[in-house]
């Protein structure tokens, strides 16, 4: 046995069932210890009398013995060993519960027990009752006669395999002498009793065919869309994979060790290399994010970064704020003569506005990609020809690296400041934006000239 | 098949029976929730099937029937058989086959021959994190870059400061098996949920002496266990994982469902966000054995794959997004080019038989991070497909490894009831 065939034990992961018929399990033996079990009857069939059954008010007194129930608990206790498949009844094999009178039971092989990690497949099913129809033909169930039809049709391809798998285990069966076979049938059509359980034909027939089909139509949906999509060639994109590990070498600190600490305040020359990686490395580093503001300032070209951050805000943001944002930015960036109107393709801004009618999370998605692109294509790269650059490259620090020894970084680490706490970070930047929206909110001409009339 | 969504409901079997329809998933299909009595049996209890499993397996005889109904599907006609469907589908999984294999015109491994070794590393233990009680099943550091949370068995939350060892905060939930945890972006709040089956979002305070645990507040409701969680570009929202098989987006403020993925047959282990500038999608694995991309805006699954031979425990984005790496308990990692649409190394060994649980990726991509459970840490060359180095140190399994924001340290949470902060 190789540990890696055998179904992993997900220990943390247990589904709950298992846990309950885990310990069904272990009442199951307990119950048919010879000593201290469940008595004993046996079961008699024409002339042969066939051991090991137990009466169904037996078994409920042991239940209510041991762990000390009611007679009704007892009795649901039962019926739930039975609805599980570990005990069956022996009349009245279609109906799965345990009555409180003399009518026998019998305890199901540990091969058939559900915890067992075998799934009862459509095969084995099929196996089962093609053994059946060999045996007695014509003796099968009305439903298991369908699911019979409806097995021979959808596992057509094994259909050789299958009634030779039949006629081998027929064989067998009547190699045994007759109170193991008898035992071992009742075992086999209790198992499939719980497994397949007789439903409604038309229903059932209905519910498969229908399952099967859109199952499959699903996945060839899925298939071609698979197709259509387009895909790029291995050498361009495994390319890419190995520039993108070569450009960030040097700022990957297990590969180029003594990385010094980084500073909320000047930043370093390997910081600033970063953002001129890609914009979005400029983007997700605030500190760049803000020297990319200045850049745009001297540019008057600020609006796009604002919509493009204002866009975000609205994707990210809570589903009760999303309509009032919605609204203020169709003002501020997207209204014909709005203050800081952004330059986008007609276009796109027919289908924001548009989808602005009934916002939703993603209305502005189309406009925020343009307007990334516009950046991402031909101002960013002013950016780093910049003289706004260039001075932040030189003010960057090149922190010497230090040599520590191992107990001294020991005791620079215990004495280290707890640092600002993200909390308070966080509240600082909220006071800045309040502010900073404080101030660019539109001019209103109104209150400015009952200023001057009240001055005057 | 017939117009009507209704038809096959009408049972005829059993006393009692009552019909409700589950909500519309994905027009136009229709998910039918049917109740009642088996014919073999006097309980009767509800039953649902979860979204793509055939409804007569389930072994449970309690259930009289489940019966999926489409509602006029586009191009399921009348004379459709299940021959045709299945040939079909035959055919278009060959011809994808196909397709992928004209744009295979190299392999990583020979890209790789231009690229340097790296050296050998000497990566070791700087801090132990002692403080849980039990297994400490996950862990996730804050943006800050020092800070982290981990989550354990026994149901404690506790955000520690990994420089200084202290414990900041220790949250209590009702519930044991916290499985999933993570820090919000802002560093205001974290998320936690396992068995209890929700995902909770707990602001943090300043204050030491406030109760944090009173201001828990629940966010996401799944019908099985939580198994991972992560909050989007912002602290407003939550994506989570769970045992149901399904992927949910929960806005945090209200609580509602945003948006729901379907596509798992099995439990959903693992997710994560992808990094990229547009950052619309992420991806899952799970116990089907597949790892799935999807789409948040739409909930569609773009992409799948199925090359591991087991469940998938754990997925990480490549730093660029165009790329992710799984651990499955087959004892391999996969790494997948996105843009290929293809699985493109498999990291394995044979003196390595354990189940991995976890793994992540260095700052620039070069080397992965996977934890196992034979204890150790394995780190691999991503280009190569070399094993570069093993860290040992933990007493029991790996649970999770995950390296810190910016790329100088790695954690790794551990059955042994601790955590180890370890750097270069």
């Amino acid at each position: 046995m190789t540990i890696r065939t055998a179904r992993p034990n997900r220990g943390q992961h247990v589904p709950p069932r298992m846990h309950c018929l885990k310990k069904l399990e272990a009442i199951v033996v307990e119950m048919q210890d010879p000593k201290n079990g469940v008595k004993n009857s046996v079961q008699k069939l024409n002339v042969t009398t066939i051991p090991h059954a137990a009466a169904g008010n037996d078994i409920i007194a042991w239940i209510n013995t041991k762990m000390k129930t009611t007679v009704e608990e007892a009795q649901v206790f039962g019926t739930m060993l039975v609805a599980y498949g570990y005990i069956y009844p022996l009349k009245n094999h279609n109906k799965l519960v345990m009555c409180n009178d003399s009518s026998l039971y019998r305890f199901q092989t540990p091969y058939f027990w559900p915890t067992q990690k075998w799934v009862p497949e459509d095969s084995d099913y099929a196996i089962y009752l093609a053994k059946r129809n060999i045996r007695k033909k014509g003796q099968l169930e009305p439903y298991e006669q369908t699911h019979y039809n409806h097995l021979h049709e959808w596992l057509n391809h094994k259909w050789e395999f299958i009634v030779m798998q039949a006629t081998e285990q027929y064989k067998a069966g009547r190699d045994r002498n007759k109170p193991d076979r008898v035992i071992f049938d009742c075992q086999e059509r209790a198992y499939w009793m719980v497994n397949r359980p007789p439903v409604s034909l038309w229903l059932f027939v209905r519910g498969l065919v229908c399952t099967h089909q859109w199952l499959l139509v699903k996945k060839n949906v899925f298939y071609q869309q698979a197709i259509m999509r387009s895909k790029v060639k291995s050498s361009v994109s495994l390319g890419a994979l190995v520039k993108y590990i070569t450009t960030y070498k040097n700022h990957d600190p297990f590969l180029a060790p003594c990385q010094p600490m980084l500073s909320p305040d000047a930043p370093t020359k390997m910081r600033v290399e970063r953002w001129s990686f890609s914009l979005f490395e400029l983007l997700t580093d605030l500190r760049g994010r803000d020297d990319f503001k200045i850049f745009l300032k001297k540019e008057f070209s600020g609006e796009n970064l604002a919509f493009w951050e204002a866009a975000e805000e609205l994707k990210w943001g809570t589903a009760s704020s999303m309509s009032t944002k919605a609204e203020t930015i169709f003002k501020t960036f997207l209204a014909p003569g709005a203050p800081r109107w952004i330059n986008i393709d007609g276009r796109t801004m027919g289908l924001t506005v548009k989808g602005l009618e009934h916002p939703h999370r993603y209305v502005l998605e189309a406009a925020q990609t343009h307007v990334f692109l516009l950046m991402k294509k031909d101002t960013f790269f002013r950016y780093l020809k910049s003289p706004t650059y260039k001075e932040i490259q030189k003010k960057a620090l090149s922190p010497e690296t230090h040599s520590f020894s191992p107990a001294q970084l020991q005791q620079n680490a215990q004495n280290r400041s707890p640092g600002i706490h993200p909390i308070i970070l966080w509240q600082q930047e909220e006071e800045e934006k309040a502010k900073a929206a404080a101030a660019s909110a539109p001019v209103d001409v109104k209150a400015v000239m009952s200023k001057i009339d009240r001055k005057k | 098949m017939s117009q009507d969504p209704l038809e096959g409901c009408r049972i005829s079997a059993g006393k009692k029976s009552a019909v409700s329809l589950g909500k519309a998933l994905h027009p136009p299909n229709l998910l039918v929730v049917v109740e009642g009595t088996c014919g073999a049996c006097v309980a009767a209890s509800p039953v649902s099937a979860p979204e793509g499993s055939c409804s007569y397996n389930v072994a449970h005889h309690h259930l009289c029937v489940c019966v999926r109904v489409c509602m006029a599907w586009q191009g399921l006609q009348k004379g459709e058989t299940l021959a045709s469907l299945k040939q079909e589908s035959e055919n278009l999984r060959r011809k994808l086959e196909e397709e992928r294999g004209k744009l295979t015109d190299v392999e990583l491994h020979q890209v790789a021959e231009k690229v340097e070794t790296v050296a050998a590393l000497s990566i070791k233990t700087r801090r132990v994190l002692k403080g849980h009680g039990n297994k400490v099943l996950s862990m996730d550091w804050c943006k800050d870059k020092r800070r982290l949370v981990s989550s354990s068995q026994d149901g404690k939350v506790i955000v520690w400061d990994a420089f200084t060892l202290n414990k900041e905060h220790g949250i209590t939930l009702p519930c044991t098996w916290v499985m999933a945890c993570a820090y919000a972006p802002s560093g205001c709040a974290v998320a936690c949920g396992g068995l209890d089956n929700k995902c909770s979002v707990v602001p943090l305070s300043l204050d030491r002496n406030e109760n944090v645990t009173a201001k828990k507040k629940s966010v996401a409701m799944h019908t099985n266990y939580v198994s991972g969680c992560s909050f989007t570009n912002s602290d407003m929202q939550l994506l989570t994982s769970s045992g149901d098989g399904t992927c949910a987006l929960w806005d945090v403020e209200s609580g509602q469902l945003l948006q729901s993925f379907h596509g798992h047959t099995a439990d959903v282990l693992s997710l994560d966000l992808a990094p990229s500038e547009t950052g619309n999608t992420f991806v899952s694995g799970g116990c089907d054995m597949k790892a799935n991309v999807w789409d948040m805006r739409s909930g569609q699954n773009i992409q799948s794959f199925d090359n591991h031979q087991s469940d998938i425990n754990c997925v990480k984005y490549y730093p660029s997004g165009d790329a992710f790496a799984s651990a499955s308990d087959d004892a391999t990692c996969r790494f997948y080019d996105l843009r290929a649409d293809r699985e493109v190394a498999v990291y394995q060994k044979d003196s390595i038989i354990f189940g991995a649980s976890s793994v992540d990726f260095s700052l620039s991509g070069r080397l992965l991070f996977a934890g196992y459970n034979d204890y150790t840490i394995n780190v691999w060359d991503v280009l190569k497909g070399t094993r570069v180095s093993v860290l040992f140190g933990h007493e029991n399994r790996v649970s999770r490894v995950r390296v810190s924001p910016d790329g100088t340290a790695l954690c790794s949470a551990s059955w042994d009831n601790t955590l180890r902060v370890s750097r270069t």
